[in-house]
């Protein structure tokens, strides 16, 4: 203790002994203090940063107007009103700088050009990640309460997610991931609301469940259970992992509740007419049901559409009696289904149920024996659907549709890190949790209820973008920037033609005013566009306009009164004020004008890249074919046509040629002469 | 006593600091070689790309299809149980990076792409008898406006300059007298300027002297989207494109 003491009080003597001597080591403490702060900021990660930036530039042909850009310190982008303190520019200093687009050395990168200005929106919104940070582990790895790492590039898309609610064409991930939504029957057991309050709706249709032992056996729906893509591998049913006597269970509890429908089963069917075995193949062709419904080919390919279930097996599945109720009228046994109530006749429907039959698998369910159902077993069969929520995507006799099933996801995008219970060795980041929660839910616990979906890596990624975008920062976006999802408007024709259009479904595949599906052209202006003859013979036959498509419209067999109905409907109410009616008809065009017309349309316009006039001359099939297209357009559609496609039909690929008046008038004459062979016509 | 102890010190620090870069150094070489697992059964003599080479994918996105290289020996008959690795620029990452071939002597990997647009130039490697063999292979990552530009061409370009046709779109090129050029023809479109493409698109091809069958889409398209097909075009070329004007770095 005695040499400590020693040695303290000589230091002290040594230090503080004389007052000039003291004076001069205080002074000495105050200037290293002083010295700390600026000591700090030049040996600070930013400023490193800025130094290593202002080398990089120093050999640069243009390094004297890239320094004088520059500006030493610490940048910030305030933005008060979206909440936004961005100190990224601090550190990455090329972001704007065009000369640099061959610099790949990070922080000073250009930034790739996007639709947005840097300075009106700063990083974080797109990007994540913490913009008040002066480092680069915070700003980019932090993982503190309320904080958030930076969102990896492959998921970037869904930072444009939080405003744009519509469809943008620039971000093909996000919309695939929102349609997704809708159509993987996600929102069925997830609530989720947009910013502006909207419901994401759901687009699929799960089968209603009330009739389901008309249509098919206790053993198929067992096999189904345990797996549904064993069955149909295109299919959006997701797998419950079920037992074997769970799966048995809900089989018994579905079909013993099933009430029968009239006119499903074998003794209330019609004498039925004999099949024509050779007829079907090409019954299945011409009645176009690859447009909606897809077939595994022989090389395990889907061939055909995804608007209706897949028919590889469906000879396993359906009764013959029901399938043949079904195509008798689809709507008597679901009055929403999508498919069209095709006229057709009832040899025309022994036909197609044998040749439906004939889809099968003989070892699909060759194994599945199942003993009668004890009550016991029913009501256990009872006791998981309303567990594993059945009942929120199918109608199910006996059981509540349930609401609120599963968390609501309208701000999952936001969720906080502390919030998540993540994987042993997962990564704690929030586009990890998701897209592994959607890859596999079920390792999240055994008390997981969500089902195993079967998603590729490039759905997965879209679907997690899509969550991604749902923020509480899109939420508390001011109005005028946010842009909203264009609705389904709840159009509905009205009379006898009304109740056509909705029992051929033609909504499934047209659009009418704001509301139905894409496959096929919007028709809301239909009744300026087309001729009263053709429009007539189409419906009786329709052939297509386009060599080149594969899907096409179906012949629905429609009686005379029906197809004039349907025409007169068509033509009347389906106007479009912009088009001229009156516009002269072709014939009082003289000979020179058309001829010009042709000139045209062969030389300045070169119209034959894209469509045939001659059959035997031109090749283009991008367009229609125009043979006689004077007998199917009319001259004031043609003109406006000309005169601004997308005008008519955004979406159309034709280009807008910004024809003078007389160029278009001579090629609507050109075109209105085309009336073909009249061979069509005469048909009927 | 002093100097001694801040000998002492010294050895200390420097002991220190030797051994942390050296533990670095292991444990990085560590976790840069995932395929001590892998035992591979046997060697080839020469590695052949079977699919997946020449995509073109958003930046940071996985690819559609997945690498595959076959490994053969010297009769040309595929080697199963041959260990392959991937390799490629920084920001690319490989799933799995290191993998034996299966019974068809074929190894796959799913390829996920860096962060920044261009060109990812790609190699597979196979120890074979003495040395190794490698395969080299390219796919290319666009940017946000490119991958703009893809999907506006993909609606109004390819199906007359694409003359690849698909099951689902049948391409017009077959049809066209004067045949277009493909987007990737590098030899060709490098040389014709940005200005000079963007007149043909806008007011097709008459406006330099070019044909007729190509439409002028200038009252249809936009200027950035005109832009965005043209930074398309040039990501696809083929040889790459060197944009014009001063080399600015001195070297």
């Amino acid at each position: 203790m005695q040499p400590i003491r020693k040695y303290l009080s000589s230091v002290w003597q040594a230090l503080f002994g004389d007052p000039v001597r003291a004076f001069g080591v205080v002074s000495l403490i105050l200037l290293l203090a002083l010295a700390i702060a600026p000591a700090k900021e030049h040996f600070s990660q930013w400023h490193s940063y800025q130094r290593k930036y202002l080398g990089l530039i120093r050999d640069r042909g243009d390094a004297i107007s890239l320094r004088r850009r520059f500006e030493p310190g610490i940048h910030q982008i305030w933005l008060p009103e979206l909440g936004v303190v961005d100190r990224c520019t601090t550190c990455h200093l090329g972001l704007k700088e065009a000369s640099l687009s061959d610099v790949t050395q990070q922080p000073f990168r250009k930034h790739p050009v996007v639709p947005h200005s840097l300075d009106a929106f700063g990083c974080v919104i797109c990007h994540g990640g913490q913009g008040q940070a002066t480092t680069v582990v915070e700003a980019h790895h932090s993982e503190r309460a309320g904080e958030e790492p930076i969102l990896p590039t492959r998921y970037i898309e869904s930072g444009c997610g939080q405003c744009h609610q519509n469809s943008l064409p620039g971000t093909p991930q996000l919309n695939l991931g929102r349609t997704m939504l809708s159509r993987y029957g996600c929102v069925h057991c997830h609530a989720v609301t947009r910013p502006d309050g909207s419901k994401v709706a759901a687009t699929d249709h799960p089968p209603s469940l009330v009739h389901i032992a008309d249509k098919t056996t206790r053993e198929w729906l067992f096999s189904w259970l345990k797996d549904p893509q064993a069955y149909a591998a295109s299919t959006t049913m997701p797998n419950f992992k079920l037992s074997d006597a769970d799966a048995s269970d809900i089989s018994a509890y579905l079909v013993n509740s099933s009430s029968p429908k009239a006119g499903d089963t074998a003794a209330d069917a019609k004498p039925a007419a004999n099949a024509d075995p050779a007829a079907g193949p090409s019954l299945y062709g011409e009645s176009f049901c690859a447009s909606c419904h897809s077939v595994q080919n022989a090389a395990g390919n889907l061939v055909g559409g995804d608007l209706g279930p897949e028919l590889t097996r469906i000879g396993n599945k359906a009764k013959p009696e029901w399938l043949a109720a079904w195509l008798q009228n689809p709507r008597v046994y679901d009055s929403t289904t999508p498919m069209p109530h095709y006229r057709f006749a009832p040899q025309q429907i022994a036909t197609l149920v044998a040749f439906l039959q004939t889809k099968s698998d003989s070892d699909y369910g060759s194994g599945v024996h199942l003993d009668a159902a004890t009550p016991q077993q029913i009501a256990h069969g009872r006791k998981l659907i309303v567990e594993l929520g059945c009942a929120a995507c199918h109608e199910i006799n006996g059981v509540q549709k349930p609401e609120n099933f599963a968390p609501d996801l309208s701000a999952i995008g936001s969720k906080p890190l502390a919030q998540i219970v993540f994987l042993p060795g997962m990564e704690h980041s929030l586009p990890t949790y998701i897209a592994a929660k959607i890859r596999q839910p079920r390792a999240f616990g055994s008390s997981v209820k969500m089902p195993q979906f079967t998603l590729s890596a490039a759905q997965t990624d879209a679907l997690t973008t899509a969550l991604l975008a749902l923020t509480a920062r899109g939420r508390s976006m001011p109005d005028n920037l946010r842009v909203a999802a264009v609705p389904e408007t709840n159009y509905q024709p009205a009379g006898p033609a009304g109740k056509l259009i909705t029992e051929l479904a033609c909504f499934s595949c047209h659009r009418f005013n704001g509301r139905g599906g894409e496959m096929a052209p919007d028709l809301s202006w239909e009744g300026s566009s087309v001729q009263r003859q053709w429009l007539t013979n189409f419906l009786h036959n329709p052939n297509t306009l386009r060599p080149s498509l594969i899907r096409r419209m179906p012949r629905f067999n429609l009686s005379d009164s029906d197809n004039k109905e349907l025409t007169d409907y068509i033509l009347t109410v389906y106007q479009s004020p912009a088009i001229d009616a009156d516009l002269v008809p072709a014939a009082t065009n003289s000979a020179d004008v058309v001829e010009h017309g042709r000139q045209l349309f062969y030389s300045k316009y070169a119209c034959q890249s894209c469509h045939i006039i001659d059959t035997k001359t031109d090749k283009g099939y991008i367009g229609p074919t125009l043979t006689q297209v004077g007998s199917r357009l009319t001259a004031g559609w043609l003109y406006a046509w000309l005169k601004n496609p997308q005008a008519l039909r955004p979406s159309t690929t034709e280009p807008n040629q910004n024809l003078s008046d007389e160029d278009a008038h001579a090629l609507t004459a050109f075109l209105m002469s085309l009336k073909g062979s009249g061979g069509q016509g005469a048909k009927r | 006593m002093n100097t001694r102890l801040s000998a002492q010190t010294k050895f200390r620090v420097l002991a220190a600091l030797a051994i942390l870069p050296l533990t670095m150094l292991l444990c990085c070489k560590h976790s840069a070689l995932p395929n001590a697992a892998l035992k591979a059964t046997a060697q080839g003599t020469a590695l052949v790309e079977s699919s997946g080479g020449h995509q073109v994918g958003a930046t940071g996105t996985t690819l559609t299809d997945p690498l595959v290289v076959q490994v053969n020996d010297d009769q040309g008959t595929a080697v199963p149980g041959a260990l392959v690795e991937f390799h490629g620029p920084s920001g690319v990452s490989f799933d799995p990076a290191a993998v034996l071939t299966d019974s068809s002597g074929q190894a796959t990997t799913a390829v996920t792409l860096g962060t920044i647009a261009g060109r990812y130039q790609l190699s597979a490697m196979t120890p074979g008898k003495g040395k190794s063999v490698t395969l080299d292979t390219l796919e290319i990552a666009l940017g946000y406006e490119q991958r703009v530009g893809s999907i506006l061409a993909d609606k109004y370009c390819s199906r007359c300059h694409d003359p690849e046709s698909s099951p689902v779109r049948v391409s017009n090129y077959d049809n066209l007298e004067v045949k277009p050029h493909a987007f990737s023809e590098g030899n060709t479109l490098n040389k014709i300027s940005d200005a000079d493409l963007t007149s043909i698109i806008l007011h097709g091809g008459p406006a330099l002297n070019r044909s007729a069958l190509m439409p002028p889409y200038g009252n249809t398209l936009s200027a950035p989207d005109i832009k965005a097909i043209i930074a398309y075009i040039r990501a696809l070329s083929d040889p790459p494109y060197q944009p014009p004007g001063t080399v600015y770095a001195r070297q």
